[in-house]
């Protein structure tokens, strides 16, 4: 595995800049995300407008997987409906734990596939997009 | 006796590994240290020939098997300079060892209020057993605070020791930070105040000689795999008094001389705290363990990593944005540190595509990250197999990871 298969120029640029960064309020939603192996923790603000989220932002600490796929998926999911942002994590999860699985039409998420090769790293990856799917489910009854 | 790194990593067969196309530099010998050549031999003969349950057969393998075994208790016993081989357990770890003494000494002593001090820079081991036993019987966990180097001192230590005191458990060295503890004359202020002692010794292990009655502690616990030896081992010595005085903590096979249904009588030490078929092979290789160190100038090997502990703080010094976490004065051979810019996983995962080993991560000590307010280091914890040209290696690849993230 080559390491700049893992860190891919998007990869990078969006540790450096983190899009959406900083906090919302108010907000219709808001969960916290931890990671107790590593201890990176984040915090997902959202904003709906009908099924639509109208607003996504984060803030947290993590490496640069951790930042970089948060702040892609922020971007990603921003005017999508509830469940084309739920189809996405199914997406998002596959590309970082099926080999086969393909980066068709993800845009620059495709850059998270290079985590795959690195297992030790997926969950620094799926972090956000797991406390993203807690926020869009409903509650359990 | 001479001492030779280069020579003596030869003896360990898994630094001649090759990660990525360089050769392994190894330095989390902290979270587990290799095996010693002869610590694989001895448990491949083992396997090959000796194997059979122990302390039960009249055949010839089981004796032998318990020869073997008991003959690891009896090296271990000198090691530590213990008294008898009634006063070594063998555990699966230093966390079963700290578990044990928590359930079969602590918890049968403590009352509502009673209270167990420990220090801000222990392991997770050698804080939750404590914080179960405090819910089971209402006693209150108190924690001497640590300076802004990672320092415990003794007179904050003392400040602590109350009337309501039974029990004092502290690390001898810093997994997470390094740091030595002043832990003779700990152990002498909580012995005058009647407060038994425990010491988790799994970081000091494998860098200088302990010996517990020169130490004068209760109780010193530590695990086989920080010093080459075999995963799954661990040892806690403790006075033979307050051994006798506890009850067995696990029920089974070996730490009983008679059962009914109505009654059952316990074996004596030290298989009273064997509950069931030990870890015979590993025990094993922890005796061969014993004899590989005894076989080394240990001043040598201690001064050999003092001598990297001082080359890596300066190497790494120069580095811009670096920030070490824990100078205490006296420190074994680690170094725990932050890079602007570059998280402690992304550093770990650049370093190991260079071949070069280091831990990343919170290291089970929590309490130690929130005082630094970080929520992760990076950790590069050196054994007298590693070399200064890994050290070096070691800086050059953080400035590599520098540049990648900036």
């Amino acid at each position: 595995m080559d390491l700049q298969d893992l860190y891919r120029d998007v990869i990078l640029d969006h540790n450096r800049k983190p899009r959406n960064f900083g906090p919302l309020d108010p907000a219709d939603v808001s969960l916290e995300g931890f990671n107790p192996l590593c201890g990176d923790r984040l915090t997902l603000r959202l904003k709906f407008v009908g099924d639509l989220i109208s607003d996504i932002r984060f803030e947290g600490q993590g490496c640069a997987i951790s930042t970089a796929s948060t702040s892609l998926m922020t971007e990603a999911v921003k005017g999508k409906t509830r469940d084309q942002a739920l189809a996405l994590f199914k997406r998002v999860h596959e590309l970082l734990t099926i080999d086969t699985a393909n980066a068709d039409e993800l845009g620059k998420l495709a850059a998270l596939s290079g985590v795959r090769g690195y297992p030790a790293r997926v969950k620094c990856a799926s972090l956000c997009w797991h406390t993203l799917e807690s926020a869009l489910r409903p509650p359990a009854a | 006796m001479t001492f030779s790194a280069s020579e003596i990593r030869q003896e360990f067969p898994a630094l001649a590994r090759v990660i990525h196309g360089k050769p392994l530099a190894y330095l989390d010998s902290g979270a587990s240290a290799q095996r010693h050549i002869s610590v694989i031999e001895a448990v491949n003969d083992y396997e090959r020939n000796y194997h059979a349950n122990v302390h039960r057969g009249v055949h010839t393998l089981s004796e032998e098997a318990t020869a073997l075994y008991e003959g690891a208790r009896a090296r271990i016993v000198k090691f530590l300079g213990a008294k008898s081989s009634r006063e070594i357990i063998f555990t699966r770890g230093t966390t079963e060892a700290i578990n044990l003494v928590a359930q079969s000494y602590a918890r049968p002593l403590l009352k509502i209020n009673d209270e167990i001090l420990i220090t801000h820079l222990e392991h997770h081991a050698n804080i939750v057993p404590w914080q179960m036993v405090c819910e089971q019987t209402g006693a209150k966990l108190v924690v001497v605070p640590m300076d802004s180097q990672g320092e415990i001192h003794l007179e904050a230590a003392i400040a602590l020791m109350g009337s309501r005191t039974r029990m004092f458990a502290c690390a001898h060295v810093s997994n997470a930070l390094g740091t030595v503890l002043p832990i003779q004359k700990l152990v002498e202020a909580a012995k005058a105040r009647g407060i038994t002692t425990l010491i988790d010794g799994a970081q000091a292990i494998a860098h200088f000689p302990v010996n517990v009655q020169a130490l004068g502690c209760d109780f010193y616990v530590f695990s086989g795999h920080k010093m080459f030896a075999p995963t799954g081992t661990g040892v806690l010595y403790g006075r033979e008094a307050l051994l006798e005085s506890m009850p067995p903590w696990q029920g089974g096979g070996d730490m009983i001389l008679t059962v009914s249904f109505t009654k059952t009588t316990y074996n004596g030490l030290p298989n009273k705290f064997e509950a069931g078929t030990p870890n015979i092979s590993g025990v094993i290789g922890l005796g061969a363990a014993v004899d590989f160190l005894n076989g080394l100038d240990r001043a040598a090997a201690h001064a050999h990593e003092t001598a990297l502990l001082d080359h890596a703080t300066d190497r790494l010094r120069k580095i811009p944005g670096l920030e070490f976490i824990g100078t205490a004065t006296n420190k074994a051979s680690l170094v725990s540190f932050l890079v602007k810019g570059v998280h402690p996983h992304d550093l770990g995962t650049v370093l190991n595509d260079e071949g070069i080993a280091i831990r990343a991560g919170h290291h089970c000590a929590m309490p130690v990250m929130e005082y630094f307010k970080v929520p992760a280091t990076a950790r590069a914890s050196f054994a007298f197999y590693n070399t200064l040209e890994e050290i070096d290696r070691l800086g050059g690849a953080i400035e590599h990871a520098v540049k990648i993230f900036s």
